[in-house]
């Protein structure tokens, strides 16, 4: 995405918007699409989906910095996301955020680790989903072997 | 051919029946993509159809598939000799003992089929729905007793009549599917085992108040459920229990499914309404209800995914059946979520009225630890701490609010005796101010005060005034914030203090530090 033109951006990002401008509060699906489409939603993203969607920029920025999962600067390579929501704590989700996030960047190159608050899978914590896939069950030991692609 | 069912639950996913399911496929094996009976500790726990009944295995890994898989079909096949088997499945006293209608069909069902539904039941309560007056419609819901399964607990019945009675251009029907509070996964699994109870419900529940749209708000941390009832919804669609003239009656419902972002907050029914719009999920001052002035600013019933998906079967049965269930107010079953440090988690479906020691001690088998169990949340993270002196509390609405307690939405969070009380009520303070939505000072600044104060009381400076100022932060927050976010986060804070104040004294450190290295 690195390689997406400016212009070439600033289009696909208003055919985006269009797509659903015939859609009552369109501006959630549109956010959405944009960060499949290209990883993150930049100032000039917020600017392009305003103007398509008849709205201010101002309400659009209000918007995306609301939502954790609307990204304003490019993804990293890698994401482990750890919940600690207290179904998890009660089986020691605290200590091994903590711990993930210490030892970041030793489980590859660009790796962010989150924080998250309950993925529905509170029976078989801690639960975490690391890179889009959700894990139950986890441990630094679990995490090193679903990350060791990550240091090859 | 013989068939083998691999939940495609996301819980169950979690722990490798993705990987089983490919291997059973990889073996020439026929998979059916089922939800889980939700006895998750045996997940991923497999199928097999047989003369008897569908027989189960348990943690099953993709290294046991070959020598299930080989001669499935043959009916000589050496099934009890494998450690993992489990006998028939529905005659596992888990389940044998429960009494599933909102979850009768998660887990037996392939829920990407609209005519497995079918033959499971399905549409009888849309048929009969059909057939009456919207009013009469309600007058059943009414007469169930069914109460908002979101945690709130308003009779569905009245709702749905003050949307009926309003009159508009035009009326929505809004599931709230933002299940976020920890310790809760029953919206998720009835959606992915079983997602088009949900369709039915708020198909139901449109001819019931007028209304022509729906929206499903899923929260994004949710994909796989999302993707079930994406599934679902075309699938009704193409078969004619959607759209345009359904099923004949000339009712026309349009379903959409929208995915949150992130926001915790959004499970508030008015925030969820303004994330709806596009915009900010900022909490609504109340009046006007949103069964008056809802989504755009139109007449919505909104209810959360289980009070929706009790519908059908009350349709189907009579409000008087579902009636019959359950004790005092709390009428009908609840489906109770065993979750944290417990031996056998999962789903618990029973009437109203079990004690609470019965599901964590019976059902749960205590702590997955194996130690002594210190403190249960019950109702999530905006609910109180209960100690097992308290076990014998019957499960309905009004004994947990006598006993300053909630039910909500049946979520039991389990803590061994490592757990810092503390720590949980510091916690309880640190997610309302990570998740406020802002827009009332109570919530917002309440929070983080409440966080800064309890630190304090850790550290041991000045305990005993600080205590005071703990407890009237609480109180301007209980009676000063817009929401419940603000308005219960000091219910956990204040039930560990009643429960656990030897955690709050600095004097008893020494076990205390002890059990914040563990927890």
């Amino acid at each position: 995405m690195e390689t997406t033109s400016v212009t070439h951006r600033a289009a696909l990002v208003r055919a985006i918007a269009a797509q659903h401008t015939a859609h009552r509060g369109a501006l959630m699906p549109v956010l959405h699409d944009v960060m499949d489409e290209l990883g993150y939603i930049s100032r000039e993203d917020v600017e392009a989906v305003a103007d398509v969607l008849n709205l201010s920029v101002a309400d659009v920025h209000g918007v995306v910095s609301f939502y954790k999962d609307f990204r304003t600067t490019p993804p990293p390579t890698h994401t482990v996301e750890l919940c600690r929501a207290e179904a998890c704590q009660s089986v020691g989700a605290e200590a091994l955020y903590a711990d993930t996030r210490s030892r970041a960047a030793k489980l590859g190159e660009d790796v962010e680790v989150h924080e998250v608050f309950c993925f529905g899978n509170c029976a078989l914590g801690p639960a975490g989903v690391i890179d889009g896939r959700l894990h139950g069950r986890l441990s630094t030991e679990r995490i090193d072997a679903l990350t060791a692609g990550w240091r090859s | 051919m013989t068939t083998v069912y691999v939940p495609g639950d996301a819980a169950a996913v979690s722990v490798g029946a993705d990987e089983v399911a490919a291997a059973f496929e990889a073996a020439g094996v026929s998979v059916v993509r089922n939800g889980s009976r939700g006895m998750l500790w045996l997940e991923p726990l497999i199928e097999v159809a047989t003369d008897d009944g569908r027989v189960g295995f348990a943690n099953v890994t993709p290294e046991d598939v070959e020598a299930l898989a080989g001669g499935l079909d043959q009916p000589d096949h050496p099934w009890t000799e494998h450690p993992s088997f489990l006998g028939v499945v529905d005659e596992h006293p888990w389940l044998a003992g429960q009494q599933r209608v909102s979850f009768a069909r998660v887990g037996v069902v392939d829920p990407s089929s609209v005519t497995d539904y079918e033959a499971h039941g399905g549409w009888a309560g849309l048929r009969r729905a059909l057939s009456m007056s919207p009013a009469e419609v309600v007058a059943e819901v009414t007469e169930s007793g069914l109460r908002g399964r979101g945690g709130a607990g308003f009779p569905a019945g009245i709702k749905w009549k003050t949307v009926l009675e309003t009159q508009a251009d035009q009326k929505f029907v809004a599931c709230n599917f933002d299940e976020g509070d920890s310790g809760t996964f029953a919206d998720r699994m009835v959606v992915e085992g079983d997602p088009f109870t949900l369709v039915e419900g708020m198909t139901i529940a449109a001819h019931a108040v007028g209304a022509t749209e729906g929206y499903v708000y899923v929260r994004s941390e949710y994909p796989h459920a999302a993707a079930a009832l994406r599934r679902a919804i075309d699938a009704a669609y193409t078969h004619g229990f959607l759209g345009r003239d359904i099923l004949g009656s000339g009712l026309t419902f349009e379903l959409h499914v929208r995915i949150g972002a992130g926001a915790y907050i959004c499970g508030e029914e008015s925030s969820m309404l303004d994330s709806l719009e596009g915009r900010r999920g900022e909490v609504r001052a109340k009046p006007p209800i949103p069964a008056i002035s809802g989504l755009f600013g139109r007449p919505t019933a909104v209810n959360n995914v289980l009070t929706l998906c009790a519908v059908p079967m009350i349709l189907a049965d009579g409000g008087a059946a579902y009636a019959a269930l359950g004790t005092g107010r709390s009428r009908g079953t609840q489906v109770f979520q065993l979750a944290g440090n417990i031996r056998h988690g999962g789903i618990v479906e029973l009437p109203f009225g079990v004690t609470l020691g019965e599901l964590v001690e019976e059902y749960g088998g205590g702590t997955l630890t194996g130690r002594p169990v210190r403190a249960v949340q019950v109702g999530g993270p905006l609910a109180a701490y209960l100690p097992p002196e308290q076990f014998g509390l019957p499960m309905d609405y009004e004994a947990f609010a006598e006993a300053g307690a909630m039910v909500g939405h049946g979520g039991i969070v389990v803590f061994d005796d490592t757990v810092d009380m503390a720590r949980m009520a510091r916690f309880a303070m640190e997610f309302c101010s990570a998740e406020s939505c802002g827009k009332c000072t109570p919530c917002r600044i309440g929070s983080t005060r409440g966080v800064e104060t309890i630190d304090r009381i850790i550290a041991g400076q000045d305990v005993s005034a600080n205590l005071v100022l703990l407890d009237d932060l609480c109180e301007t927050m209980t009676k000063g914030s817009l929401c419940a976010m603000g308005g219960l986060t000091p219910m956990p804070v204040q039930s560990a203090l009643r429960h656990w104040p030897e955690d709050f004294d600095p004097a008893s450190t020494g076990s205390t530090s002890e059990r914040g290295v563990d927890a």
